[in-house]
């Protein structure tokens, strides 16, 4: 379903030639970039709540195993129940067992990027159990087989046009002819399509951007309502997370969900934010009968003791890919990875493993406006930078990159070497340039002169000028 | 002028150094107006950022140690770009981050460096340049000087005093170029569909001319302006500020 | 090894670099048993009516509609007023909110009113409130016996009934009201904050309304008379 990540450059171009995903991606810039920008404007403390919001995920790595225990403690104590996953094989198989358990046939699910990191639905079906994406984003790429592009906006990559082709292919029993061009048509459509796949559900699976150690509650935040249903409605609720979305208090989950809303869509706060704490209490009105939280790992334990801790700090909610330049060029496929952007590009050599994934932290002209917008100011730059060093020490950049780099480095560590070499060739290449000015290609240009001109060199080098000419500039600066 | 000024010494930049000396004596000429004594120590080539940002933290140290003892004994280093200043100023300190030695030389030497334009304003109190220069000009925020160094308002400050020249301001002004260095030829395809985006937000302004603090981001905006015919001229601000602007534009065919 | 024991043990290891491990649990518990409160935007601390007014200017803006009554005797009327006004049918699946229990539906002949969980057949959804946070305009609602949680999402219409004495500016105040209750019978199962009608942007970026949750979030304050939130 995702692309290769080792043939990101490939993926790039398809990305590229793209024109729907192209149309895509410049919406993004009039409503996720621009909605972020006023809410951040708007609100006199945003700042100081990104501080906070900082301090208290660093807070919580720093005792992350006091935290997931108290967690456990609080959720077994509500009648909930908590599983362990060292990685995406062994989370799979609890999921499934859980529903087997429950005699499941049909399972409903809420956006969980857990989920989509252990292929849960592959699993479920490969076993009998038919998942089903309620979130409207993610249903659309069910029913397209593809990946999500985008972690919280899963579809960004699809047209309406393309929607509705989709639809009317997968609704079938409905009328043909119906009109299906309008955003409102389509709304409908799947909002009827899904009502009785939340009524039947045997298990509905959630993700949680939060899990609180204080009361044992995990926390979901969505728009549609989606989640909400799918958690409610049938007897079981399964929750996927992974170890560092855990946070001590109510408290502490109110200052983060102060940031992440406003980080995420610019919305003051999502239309639904949902704590919920072990099974339906036995007077309930309504709820499941069954709480499970599967708590995975899959290499953030690792992160924790390196360079990467910081980011573990993520919340997850793609201000950094909205308002990255890389992504809005390419989207998210290309990246061939559950987690795109830049703190795909973080995160993924770190839950997967670098030779497959190194293109990722290379593919970035560190701009920095991820740092820039981060909630949680994760420094990006820096932890891709520390990838390249990875990256280069274990032999992963070799070719022109490697060996034109050595000679550079080489040759800046000689400045005698370097000076009588580079006058010689930015002369030569200054005479052929002529009046001219610039190249159209250059041997050894092909990635610069492939779409930009060349700009020629003066002539001689700065430094060697102005020793020559110090007496003419002492001149020039009198007159 | 007299010899009680500031001792600066200038760091070229590879980039104005191989390509474009006229950057370098456009700087000398400034900081020699604002009262400076300039030297350009003749044994630079290279702030190390090419090393570093390729994951070669060897080879990146042992530039920087260069840079660190050359520029040693000066009461400013100035240089004309925010990407270099910030190499030296933010990074050379975490590159030594596990030798104390080198470490308390590296924050010796970040103190005392600045970006040019921003060093003139901010250190100097250079108000604005008084000069002549017809054109609109664009003014493109280089990401590091822009958010390493909080270079904004500065260059907008200085070009203020040249008659003749009114500053247009571009939807992408703060958003990246491009360049990136290796990334622009490493990744060409996505470094030209950025560069395209500014030159379509260009194409909605007036602006005759770019104008920036950075050699990488004006070169690659002026190779993509050129290829694709455009009469914007692209020069770095210095330049401009310093009324070195007989010569050709980047890029630009001498006519 | 478990993999629970596995991971605890990975987490341990690095940390007991950094630090001792009964710190960290004494360090832990005790922000459980203390939690610092965070900062609250001051536009939410304000008093009690420029709450109401922050709330209700919040609320519309994420597009709910809002009211207010000043006594809960006027809230059929209030109700039927509403569903009128909006061509919307009047058969309504109530809760079983304790603050229901004597109102006069009869004096509004035209409401068909039932309680308890609701079906994918009813429209319109009433609740009663916890509490409301000025802050967003967020509607804040828990399970319970007389609160099935289902009626905030199946209908199409939810209609929120707030006392304005369960005010709050900010959400913690609201956290705090609830810690008492908490001691006695531990946290709901579900508490939701509801801001706003369901959306979403998933088609080309176009937002629309009432997706999978309700279409209509109207919230009407009922002034009670009481001196209680912050």
């Amino acid at each position: 379903m995702l692309p290769d990540p080792r043939q990101f450059p490939k993926n790039a171009r398809a990305a590229l030639s793209d024109e729907i995903l192209q149309a895509a991606m410049k919406r993004l810039e009039t409503g996720f970039v621009a909605r972020r920008t006023v809410a951040a404007g708007r609100l006199p403390e945003f700042e100081a709540l990104r501080d906070a919001a900082r301090d208290i995920k660093n807070h919580t790595l720093a005792h992350l195993d006091a935290y997931l225990e108290l967690f456990e403690e609080n959720c077994l104590a509500q009648g909930g129940h908590v599983h362990w996953a060292r990685d995406t094989a062994e989370a799979r198989d609890i999921v499934l067992e859980i529903c087997r358990a429950a005699g499941a046939k049909t399972v409903t699910k809420g956006k969980s990027m857990i989920g989509e990191e252990m292929e849960i639905n592959h699993h479920l079906e490969a076993n009998g159990i038919e998942p089903i994406e309620t979130d409207l984003g993610e249903y659309i790429i069910q029913i397209r087989k593809e990946a999500p592009s985008h972690i919280i906006a899963p579809a960004s990559h699809v047209s309406k046009e393309q929607v509705s082709a989709d639809f009317r292919k997968q609704h079938t029993g409905l009328e043909p002819n119906r009109p299906l061009d309008e955003p409102d048509d389509l709304l409908a459509e799947a909002r009827a399509m899904l009502r009785q796949k939340f009524l039947n559900a045997d298990v509905g699976i959630t993700g949680a951007n939060f899990l609180i150690a204080e009361t044992g509650t995990s926390v979901i935040v969505t728009n549609e309502g989606n989640g909400d249903l799918t958690q409610t409605l049938p007897k079981v609720h399964v929750v996927l997370v992974s170890i560092e979305k855990c946070v001590p208090t109510l408290n502490d989950a109110t200052t983060l969900l102060r940031v992440l809303a406003r980080s995420a869509t610019g919305q003051e706060m999502s239309s639904y934010t949902t704590f919920s704490t072990g099974p339906k209490r036995a007077a309930d009105a309504d709820g499941p009968e069954q709480y499970h939280v599967v708590i995975m790992d899959n290499g953030r334990s690792e992160m924790l003791s390196g360079p990467f801790r910081e980011m573990l700090r993520c919340i997850k909610c793609g201000a950094c890919m909205n308002h990255c330049p890389v992504y809005r060029s390419i989207g998210g496929h290309a990246y061939g990875s559950v987690y795109p952007g830049p703190m795909g590009s973080v995160l993924t050599p770190g839950i997967t493993d670098l030779p497959s994934s190194v293109h990722l932290p290379q593919a970035s002209s560190f701009c920095g406006k991820c740092e820039e917008v981060c909630p949680v100011r994760i420094p990006l730059p820096k932890l891709l930078r520390f990838w390249r060093n990875e990256a280069y020490e274990q032999g992963l950049i070799t070719g022109v990159a490697r060996w034109g780099l050595s000679l550079w480095a080489f040759a800046a560590k000689r400045p005698g070497l370097y000076r009588f070499f580079a006058d010689l060739q930015m002369r030569l290449l200054s005479t052929l340039a002529g009046r001219r000015g610039r190249f159209s290609s250059l041997p050894f240009g092909g990635g610069w002169t492939r779409h930009r001109d060349f700009p020629a060199p003066q002539g001689k080098t700065f430094v060697s000028q102005w020793r020559a000419q110090k007496k003419d500039h002492e001149k020039r600066r009198g007159a | 002028m007299s010899a009680t000024g500031p001792n600066v010494a200038l760091f070229a930049t590879c980039l104005v150094d191989l390509f474009r000396p006229s950057v370098g004596f456009s700087a000398a000429i400034l900081l020699e107006e604002a009262g400076c004594r300039v030297t350009v120590p003749v044994a630079q080539t290279c702030c190390g950022q090419p090393a570093y940002n390729t994951g070669d933290k060897t080879d990146a140290a042992d530039i920087a140690r260069q840079v660190i003892t050359k520029f040693a004994d000066y009461d400013y280093v100035v240089a004309p770009s925010g990407s270099c200043a910030g190499m030296i100023k933010h990074h050379y300190p975490q590159l030594f981050a596990d030798d104390p030695e080198m470490a308390a030389k590296a924050a010796a030497l970040s103190e005392k460096t600045f970006e040019l334009m921003s060093f003139l304003t901010d250190v100097l109190n250079v108000p604005a340049i008084h000069g002549r220069f017809k054109g609109v000009a664009a003014y493109h925020d280089s990401c590091s000087g822009l958010r390493e160094l909080g270079i904004k308002r500065q260059p907008r400050q200085l070009l203020s005093g040249i008659d003749g020249l009114s500053l247009e301001e571009y939807d992408g002004a703060e958003t990246c170029c491009g360049f990136g260095g290796a990334f622009c030829v490493k990744y060409d395809d996505v470094s030209d569909k950025i560069v395209s985006s500014r030159l379509e937000e260009l194409a909605r302004t007036e602006a005759t001319h770019v104008l920036g603090g950075d050699m990488g981001c004006l070169f690659n905006l002026a190779g993509k302006l050129k290829r694709e015919g455009s009469t914007i001229q692209v020069r770095h601000a210095a330049e401009v500020l310093a009324g070195l602007t007989e010569n050709p534009a980047i890029g630009e065919t001498d006519d | 090894m478990s993999a629970r024991a596995d991971i605890l043990g990975r987490i341990g290891a690095t940390l007991n670099s950094e630090s001792d491990q009964a710190a960290r649990r004494s360090a832990a518990s005790a922000r459980l048993s203390s939690p610092p409160v965070g900062l609250a935007p001051a536009r939410s601390l304000v008093d009690r009516d420029a709450q109401i007014t922050l709330f209700r200017e919040m609320a519309e803006e994420a597009a709910a509609t809002t009211d207010r009554i000043t006594s809960l005797d006027d809230l059929p009327a209030a109700i039927a007023k509403y569903l009128g006004s909006h061509n919307l049918p009047s058969r309504i699946k109530t809760d079983e909110d304790p603050l229901l229990a004597d109102l006069n539906w009869q004096a509004q002949p035209t409401l068909d009113v039932s309680s308890g969980k609701p079906t994918d057949a009813d429209e319109v959804g009433l609740a009663v409130a916890f509490a409301g946070a000025a802050e967003t305009g967020t509607a804040i609602l828990t399970s319970g016996p007389d609160h099935p949680t289902s009626l905030n999402f199946l209908p199409e219409n939810h209609i929120v009934v707030l006392p304005v004495s369960r005010m709050h500016g900010p959400y913690e105040a609201a956290w705090a009201r609830m810690a008492a209750a908490r001691d006695e019978l531990g946290m709901p199962r579900t508490v939701n904050w509801i801001t706003g009608p369901s959306r979403t942007g998933d088609i080309e970026q176009t937002l629309q309304l009432g997706v999978h949750g309700p279409r209509r979030l109207h919230i009407i304050l009922v002034d009670d008379g009481e001196e209680e939130g912050a």
